[in-house]
């Protein structure tokens, strides 16, 4: 099922047509209108008509994080203010928050793609979906309504929280996709475990998650969970929120839509572009964006790009999931560990919650790696020796996963943090002065 | 001839004992013996109470770990060799010991231990077999 077949079965040809004549547009209005483009443009002596392949992207400057910090609030806007009609903002956790400016027509656009990826879950506008993705600031829960909307399903704009009330809907209204950020899912999950509800009553088909990263062994759990198949969204609110990268019934990737969007892979340390297939960190370039073209914007997302024929039909470039930050990457006796690869080794383990956390300490002057992890009842023995037995094995399966030791502390059920957004999973505390 | 013995998961952590004592006193349930294994980072606490499978119900309800597993109540008169004599009964049937607590029943004037075996129906048998007063359950739940 397509929502725009033209479009998302394009042959190569014409979308690398298609892109390079968009890649031309946006760059000359960036350069033309908005002064921290022109500067940077100017200072690596590149200029709009040297554009002239779509390889020629790479003549371009880079954009980080930190230059949509220095220009908040509104210094890379393209058009004037009152052509804007919505603002959305990074969370800001880290830093100043990044603004994100939106036109009537990208909205249209932002409706559009999340409408591709909706029906790539099955939602079409007999079905109702219930949202859990919080509307605010956040893009996830406005880009899933829009998108929701354009097909013109039911949208139940919940929210995350209210998690009994969220299960009484999930009953009562008879909710056919549901949308979640993987950690909220397993935690309403075990919610409608413990208030008794059984799966054959509820009305599920698909479920959408995303913003957060997870690994294959929790999208099985969350499938096994629901008894429903869950399907990725990718997004950021720099270069427009969900919608940038969605995955189809093959459930191999997702396809980027690259009519509006142009993603690069390079080397995070050498910024030079890696070829296809080769993992890296992530580069997107707004093709039609008006309010806020962003131009070759760091994602610092890792994953691989590949170009593979797609049992869907789609034409679109296939994303891997992502596996890593190289910011949240840590790096631990000198060994670069991804809390995703902690995650793989703990859902290999039976019995085992999908809760853990990991603490990075350096008592003297080395690295220690401790993981947290909630004991549950089949893996609960009142025998002090199959209890050492079990933080052992669990302790071996994690060294086989990143190569170095670890120490398992099993904690008491339900006392790791339950997040409802993104969950906090790495606590650093080393001191680096 | 068991009696039912509660095992809580703890983890090392200040306060958690007395939760879980609290949960038990809130609802009104005696602990009758008790001892606790101790890891460097957690501990299960093992205790005898009149009613073990409400124990574990409520104690589950607060979000503890609890397992409702086997003991065997011996009786010991008070004085030195009496353990060694009820451990040997054991060894000659080569069972080995998992664990094993102690405490005075004083309305009885007795000792009672309680041990764990690595077979409990065999060590049972073994101490029947030697001659050990095994306490029936109610004894233990209600002295």
């Amino acid at each position: 099922m397509f929502w725009n077949e033209e479009e998302e079965c394009m042959p190569p040809l014409k979308r690398e047509e298609l892109q390079l004549e968009r890649l031309q547009e946006v760059v000359k209005k960036a350069y033309e209108n908005v002064p921290f483009y022109r500067k940077r443009f100017d200072d690596a002596g590149v200029k709009p008509e040297d554009i002239k392949t779509l390889e020629d992207i790479r003549k371009l400057p880079l954009t980080t994080k930190d230059d949509l910090r220095d220009a908040y609030p509104f210094g890379m806007f393209a058009v004037s203010p009152k052509k804007i009609v919505e603002l959305h903002t990074s969370s800001g956790t880290t830093g100043k928050p990044t603004v994100s400016g939106y036109t009537r027509k990208d909205i249209e656009i932002w409706s559009e793609v999340m409408a591709r990826g909706l029906t790539m879950f099955g939602l079409t506008e007999d079905d109702i979906i219930q949202n859990t993705h919080g509307y605010g600031l956040f893009t996830g829960g406005f880009g899933v309504h829009y998108g929701a909307q354009k097909i013109g399903a039911t949208v139940i704009p919940i929210s995350t929280g209210q998690t009994k009330r969220q299960i009484k809907i999930l009953e009562d209204f008879g909710s056919n996709v549901l949308i979640f950020t993987p950690s909220y899912g397993l935690y309403l999950a075990e919610v409608a475990q413990e208030e008794g509800v059984n799966q054959n009553n509820l009305k599920l088909k698909s479920i959408g998650f995303g913003a957060e990263m997870w690994t294959e062994g929790m999208r099985k759990e969350i499938e096994k969970r629901y008894g429903v198949p869950a399907f990725n969204i990718y997004g950021l609110t720099e270069i427009m929120g969900p919608g940038i990268a969605l995955e189809c019934e093959a459930q191999d990737g997702l396809h980027v839509m690259e009519d509006h969007f142009y993603p690069e892979i390079i080397d995070s340390e050498t910024l030079n572009p890696l070829p296809e297939g080769e993992k890296g960190e992530l580069v997107l370039t707004n093709l039609t964006r008006e309010g806020m073209p962003i131009i070759r914007f760091r994602t610092k997302d890792v994953t691989a790009l590949r170009r593979t024929e797609c049992s869907c039909g789609r034409t679109f470039i296939k994303m891997d999931r992502i596996t890593g930050r190289t910011d949240d990457m840590l790096k631990v006796k000198g060994v670069t560990v991804f809390p995703s690869q902690i995650e793989k080794a703990l859902l290999k383990i039976d019995g085992l919650e999908p809760y853990y956390q990991i603490i990075v300490t350096r008592p003297q002057h080395l690295d220690e790696l401790e993981v947290q992890v909630e004991a549950s009842p089949t893996l609960f023995s009142d025998e002090v020796k199959e209890l050492v037995g079990i933080k052992r094995k669990i302790e071996n399966q994690i060294h086989n996963e990143i190569g170095i030791r670890v120490d398992v502390t099993l904690v008491e059920p339900k006392t790791l943090p339950r997040s409802e957004v993104k969950a906090i999973r790495v606590i650093d505390k080393r001191k680096f002065d | 001839m068991k009696i039912k013995q509660l095992s809580i998961f703890l983890e090392n952590k200040k306060g958690r004992m007395r939760k879980a004592l609290d949960v038990l006193a809130n609802n009104d349930i005696n602990i009758r013996a008790m001892s606790i294994a101790d890891v460097s980072d957690f501990g299960i606490l093992r205790l005898i109470v009149p009613v073990p499978e409400k124990a574990a119900e409520v104690l589950e309800k607060n979000n503890f770990l609890v397992k409702v597993g086997d003991v065997i109540a011996v009786e010991m008169s008070d004085k030195p060799g009496e353990l060694n004599a009820i451990l040997k009964f054991l060894d000659e049937a080569n069972i080995n010991l998992d664990y094993l607590y102690a405490f005075v029943d004083e309305k009885e004037q007795r000792a009672i231990v309680l041990l764990h075996p690595e077979d409990v129906d065999g060590g049972i048998q073994a101490l029947n077999k030697g001659g050990a007063v095994i306490i029936p359950p109610e004894e233990v739940y209600n002295w």
